[in-house]
């Protein structure tokens, strides 16, 4: 049985949706990124509550029109270039606090 | 016969840049004089610095490595700030700094622009990779990689355009906005700007075309541009997110447009035309 993995934002990033695209920048090693709407939504869902297997089948499968099996794959990947960077953090045990989600520009 | 060593007492030399005078104290008089030389246009009289850097210098057994990565890092009350060619302590809250190097000026050049990017960034302001100028009142920058055209606008600029900097440009918020102030940080041109400072008026992101034209950027574009510009060194996360915070109030409150120009003079033409509106 493969574990589950749960994901969340760490708090030393800085985040900010700005025109449409969300960006974030790595507080640790200045590294800056920005998301594409696939990345934005597993961003935005990573509570550290919410299984990622789950926030494939129920956000990226749901509002993109891609199959489960490359969702996955493409989401694995994103994730671990993430916590590379420190920008997500990730456990086969629940998180327990998230920095909350990055807020909208006015 | 007996080795005697002289201790020369002498009055420290400011180096006022963005408004911001930073008193360098050397024993050194050949050295005082060469910063004295390098830094005209800069250098004030401050007979009670708020801020201070003490130079120690040595000389180096082999020859100093000014390539060797650089590091700046808190480490208690100050800032580490270490390369191959210099050792350099700053302490925010006291004001007071000192660096440890060789009798080569591109070591406190290096020192002094590390400085300024710590006291902006809790400003809210910033260095930038870009060329200044000011024009009609306004000041405008140019901002772009290594041959995108700083140095090019730079050398083709009219006689009524004051050179802030053709290479670093420093980024104050004011009441009102922000401005550009003069740097003594020099690229190509290996001209110091003008001590002299005024209202921003748009960020241009520099690119070579077949014509001159000013093109729209979006929000997103202009921010990842100019967080690519933006001289920051500090590994520290709070100082990092300020940074990063900046940089989202800059582009919401300063235009930043697209500069496509043939590289000559005619440039100018629309930037004047830019001035005046």
């Amino acid at each position: 049985m493969i574990a589950a993995r749960y994901i969340a934002r760490n708090s030393a990033i800085a985040a900010r949706l700005v025109g449409g695209e969300m960006m974030i920048m790595s507080a640790t090693d200045s590294t800056f990124f920005t998301l594409n709407d696939v990345a934005t939504v597993i961003w935005q869902a990573a509570d550290g509550r919410t299984p990622l297997s789950e926030i494939v089948t129920a956000k990226i499968c749901q509002e993109f029109d891609v199959c489960p099996e490359e969702a996955e794959r493409d989401a694995e990947q994103f994730v671990n270039e993430l916590s590379q960077h420190g920008i997500l953090r990730v456990s086969e045990l629940p998180i327990g606090s998230s920095s909350p989600a990055p807020p909208e520009r006015p | 016969m007996t080795a005697t060593s002289q201790t020369v007492q002498l009055d420290p030399l400011a180096i006022e840049i963005g408004g911001t005078p930073i008193a360098i104290r050397t024993e050194s008089l050949a050295f005082r004089e060469l910063l004295a030389s390098r830094y005209a246009g800069f250098v004030r009289a401050c007979p009670n610095p708020e801020l201070e850097l003490a130079i120690e210098l040595f000389e180096p057994v082999e020859p100093a490595q000014a390539d060797e990565d650089l590091q700046v890092r808190l480490q208690g009350e100050e800032w580490c700030i270490e390369r191959g060619d210099f050792r350099a302590r700053w302490n925010p809250a006291a004001a007071r700094g000192r660096v440890r190097q060789s009798a080569n000026p591109y070591a406190i050049d290096s020192v002094l622009r590390i400085i300024h990017t710590l006291i902006l960034a809790r400003q809210g302001g910033f260095l930038i990779h870009a060329a200044s100028a000011i024009r009609g009142g306004r000041a405008f920058l140019f901002a772009g990689v290594s041959g995108a055209g700083k140095s090019t606008i730079s050398r083709f600029a009219p006689p009524d355009v004051q050179l802030l900097t053709d290479e670093i440009s420093y980024v104050v918020r004011s009441n009102d906005g922000y401005k550009a102030c003069g740097t003594p940080f020099a690229g190509e041109l290996a001209r110091v700007g003008e001590n002299r400072s005024a209202p921003l008026s748009t960020l241009f992101l520099l690119e070579k075309g077949p014509e001159n034209r000013i093109g729209p950027v979006g929000e997103s574009e202009a921010l990842r541009s100019l967080m690519r510009n933006i001289l920051f060194f500090a590994e520290d996360a709070g100082l990092v997110s300020q940074v990063f915070e900046s940089a989202c109030k800059f582009v919401n409150q300063v235009p930043v447009r697209k500069l496509i120009f043939v590289p000559d003079e005619r440039v100018w033409d629309i930037i004047g035309q830019q001035a005046r509106e």
